[in-house]
């Protein structure tokens, strides 16, 4: 019988099915996920790069941030929070829509397609979206002069790196989210709001009193951003804490894919 | 006992009568009731935010900026911008409360459709809403205040009057959410409430004076309520009370009476359709 | 004709080019049962939120206990129960947190209304569900309490917007009887609904709307008797046979309904008709005699299929 539905193709494909429906949504939103793509890091450029920028070089010059220019020290942090930020926005929001709000990924389950390929379908998509933004903010960066075109587009390939890693993680902790009461709330007050503070975005983390320094640490933004500005205007970084860095975040990476697919497997089983 | 018409009847000849029944505490004890099985965790964070801020800017940023001269003097820099993420947090709770959870019940569950099915008006509901929501934004304030004061951020005792100022310029503020809200169809539109706030923050003088602007983007900032709402805390905190503070405490009676206004009718066009 | 307590003329609402009620007129008299029936999209809700002063009319008149709606909305909406088409109750309250606040609305004493909430779980059987959240509820059990909300403040007028819809059939039997009760009180009801059997139950007098416009007004025996036959055979050749007879069976009777697996044929003696068919060795798979009903009185005024 042939109805037009092969099976094998399902088996093999079905990660970029879901992949594409989910770009497929995205697109119908491009003109709002392109406002916050620019209009949200350009807007913390312009504000604190330029007006906290003009109170610190008045004050320290160029002694606090490494010795570079205030908008440049903080313009791979910017780079690295729109990657995480955006994998978080494509990852928890589906995630949480396709269990819980809609119970669209039964329905995906429901054909041949696994509970994996829905969650690397997921994944992907969240990936060109990561990719998407933090092309377009670094053009950005480079079209103002903060950020070079030539000795630069390593940082943009890091935040996406850092943007995967995180969205992975992201995946795997919300697959396990059965009460959304507060869940988002929380995460943005208690995760994403520190994480973004206590991460050196905005100063050296070593500014910070001791005790506040593990956020960072732990902090995927933190590693992210450490490694944008030694490819993006060559901070002095030692070679172990390039690898640490490097590390942090390939452990996130692979450990989020791991707890993602055992996750997604055991919800639709149920 | 009187009866729903008796009570109904008796206010038929008020003016207004049909924008308000006078029991905007009937809306204001149905969110009490609501809070008791409510989950308090994201009630009991809230306050969190402007902390972090304060810890982080304080600290780390304090360091490479140093003092910030201002009419009060030159200042500490976490000095400084105490009373501007006071401000912030009173401005940003009020547009939560007025903004995402007006929308949900406006679209998903439907709540005020049955509210207003009753003899409750458009100007009930409305003002019920707003001003619980002013509860939560007061009880932050305080806690935010208990937090800063012993750090030594709080100059003087007549600094506690941020405490009511940041409860009006909340007013403000809910007051003319919800109206916006009430436009918006899809979470997506939503967002766009966000994307337009940030830059009224970040640029309105929380984190440093606007005086490093260029004239015509203060001039502009000068137009926006975060500016005057930061502003007029900010007189408060320092006790530099001038004819400045007044414009920016007018600036906001001005906004809960248009706020209120457009809510009232925006919300009797919605549902007497 | 006793003093009406609800008059519209001329009612009109339009939303944008779209009519949605077409200048209808009708009365309702105080203890009045009133029904709207009518086919979907026909305006029945839209007709019942303007009673209810929750919508505005386009043009025409309407007045409730001899008040406007859009001049004394609070007034008049002081007086009616509303149950709506859509359940819209409060989903972060229980059961009775629900019925409370409701009667709270109206400026009820706390005294009154918490003694009427006891009597309403009871109304509503759901006693022991009673300090459960609303999303809990079954279907069923979220249209009673919608249905025993509309009675906290005690109402004169109580407006049912397809009230049964969900609810099984024991449930549905002992709603009718309670609203029997309620208008032995003297409580005007006003219904909607698509169960031609609960309209007759229900109503003294309905009227029957289609594309906004009122097709037919009586009691349900009237409307029977002015738009059908005494009685109806039903009965069945197979779908594909159906259409053959069809044509022959036309001339026998005075009216026949085509439906998708039966033909109606409307006369009024229908054994007598059965055995003409039979003369005619047409010899049916099944076939029926039964009166007439609301069903017959609704195909013949809105079907598609109406064929004469
Ligand atoms: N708010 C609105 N905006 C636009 N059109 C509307 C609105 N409300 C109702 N309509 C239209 O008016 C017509 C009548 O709707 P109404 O809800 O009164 O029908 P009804 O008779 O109650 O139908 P049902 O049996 O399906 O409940 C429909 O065509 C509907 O699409
Ligand atoms: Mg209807």
């Amino acid at each position: 019988m042939n109805s037009g539905v092969s099976v094998e193709n399902i088996r093999r494909n079905g990660a970029l099915y879901v992949a594409e429906s989910r770009i497929r949504q995205m697109s119908k939103w491009k003109g709002i996920i392109t406002l916050v793509a620019v209009g949200n890091p350009l807007f913390y450029l312009v504000a604190i790069g330029i007006g906290i920028g003009i109170l610190v070089t008045e004050n320290s010059g160029t002694s606090g941030t490494g010795g570079v220019e205030y908008i440049v020290f903080i313009a791979p942090a910017l780079l690295a929070n729109t990657a995480l930020l955006g994998a978080m926005d494509e990852t928890v929001f589906p995630v949480m829509e396709g269990f819980k709000w809609r119970k669209m990924f039964y329905a995906i389950n429901s054909t041949p397609i696994t509970g994996p390929q829905i969650a690397l379908g997921v994944f992907i998509a969240a990936l060109v979206r990561v990719a998407f933004s933090v092309f377009l903010y670094w053009i950005f960066l480079v079209a103002f002069g903060v950020l070079s075109f030539q000795d630069s587009w390593m940082a943009m390939v890091v935040a996406m790196y850092g943007g995967a890693a995180f969205g992975a993680l992201m995946m795997g902790v919300v697959a396990g989210v059965k009460k959304d009461d507060y869940f988002l709330t929380v995460l943005g007050r208690l995760v994403i709001t520190p994480l973004f503070l206590f991460s050196g975005t905005f100063f050296p983390l070593t500014n910070m009193p001791i005790y506040l320094q593990p956020i960072g640490w732990i902090s995927p933004l933190w590693h992210t951003t450490e490694l944008g500005r030694y490819f993006g205007y060559g901070q002095e970084i030692s070679g172990s804490m390039l690898s640490i860095h490097f590390l942090f975040l390939t452990a996130m990476l692979v450990a989020g894919i791991k707890i993602a697919n055992i996750r997604f497997t055991n919800r639709l089983l149920k | 006992m009187r009866s729903a018409v008796e009570i109904a009847d008796a206010r038929a000849n008020k003016p207004g009568h049909q924008l308000y029944a006078g029991r905007a505490r009937a809306i204001i004890e149905r969110a009490s009731i609501a809070l008791r099985s409510s989950t308090w965790v994201p009630i009991a964070t809230g306050f969190i935010e402007p902390v972090l801020y304060l810890l982080a800017f304080g600290y780390g940023m304090g360091a490479l900026i140093g003092d910030i001269s201002t009419s009060a003097g030159a200042i500490d820099y976490t000095v400084f911008i105490a009373p501007g993420l006071l401000a912030t947090s009173a401005m940003n709770g009020a547009i939560y409360d007025s903004t995402w959870n007006v929308f949900f019940k406006l679209n998903e569950s439907k709540l005020y459709q049955g509210m207003l099915a009753t003899p409750l008006g458009p100007l009930d509901v409305a003002l019920g809403e707003i001003i619980w929501a002013l509860f939560r934004g007061l009880s932050y304030s305080i806690a935010f205040m208990l937090i800063t004061a012993p750090l030594g951020l709080v100059p003087s005792w007549s600094a506690l009057l941020a405490i009511p100022a940041a409860v009006l310029i909340a007013f403000g503020f809910a007051s003319f959410g919800m109206a916006i809200t009430s436009y918006f169809k899809t979470y997506q539109q939503m967002g766009l409430i966000n994307i337009a706030l940030l830059p009224m923050f970040l640029f309105s003088g929380s984190l440093y004076p606007i005086s490093v602007y260029p004239d015509w983007l203060e001039f502009t900032i000068k137009l926006l309520p975060t500016w005057h709402g930061i502003e007029l805390i900010r007189d408060i905190w320092f006790g530099v009370i001038d004819f400045s503070s007044f414009s920016h405490l007018s600036y906001f009676i001005v906004m809960i009476v248009l706020g209120l206004f457009f809510t009232t009718r925006r919300l009797r066009d919605l549902f007497m359709r | 004709m006793p003093e009406s307590l609800i008059s519209a003329r001329g009612l009109t609402k339009k939303f944008g080019d779209f009519t949605a009620v077409d200048g209808i007129d009708f009365d309702v008299a105080k203890g009045e049962s009133f029904g709207l029936l009518g086919p979907n999209g026909a305006g029945k809700s839209t007709t019942m939120r303007i009673i209810a002063a929750t919508s505005r009319r386009t043009s025409g008149t309407i007045s409730i206990l001899g008040r406007d709606p859009e001049e004394h909305g609070p007034q008049v909406r002081a007086h009616l129960g509303v149950v709506p088409q859509q359940d819209n109750l409060d989903t972060e309250l229980t059961v009775t947190e629900n019925l409370y606040i409701y009667g709270r609305y109206f400026g009820l004493s706390k005294k009154f209304v918490n003694k009427k909430v006891e009597e309403l779980l009871a109304f509503a059987q759901l006693e022991e569900k009673k300090d459960v959240k609303v999303e809990a509820l079954s279907g069923g059990m979220k249209r009673r309490l919608t249905i025993a909300r509309a009675l906290v403040s005690e109402p004169d007028i109580l407006m049912l917007d397809e009230p049964t819809t969900g609810l099984d059939p024991q449930a549905r039997h002992i709603l009718w009887d309670r609203l029997f009760r309620l208008k032995e009180d003297g409580v005007t009801l006003i219904i909607t609904t698509h169960f031609m059997d609960e309209a007759e139950q229900l109503c003294d007098r309905l009227v029957v709307m289609d594309k906004g416009k009122i097709m037919a007004e009586g009691s349900p025996a009237e409307l029977i008797k002015e738009y059908s036959t005494r009685e109806v055979l039903e009965v069945r050749f197979g779908s594909d046979r159906n259409k053959e007879v069809a044509p022959i069976l036309r001339e026998m009777c005075d009216r026949i309904e085509e439906l998708p697996d039966r033909i109606l044929l409307y006369v009024e003696d229908g054994e007598l008709l059965l055995e003409a068919i039979a003369a005619k060795k047409l010899h049916p798979n099944t076939s029926l005699v039964r009166r007439s009903s609301l069903e017959d009185v609704f195909l013949r005024l809105t079907g598609r299929s109406l064929i004469e």
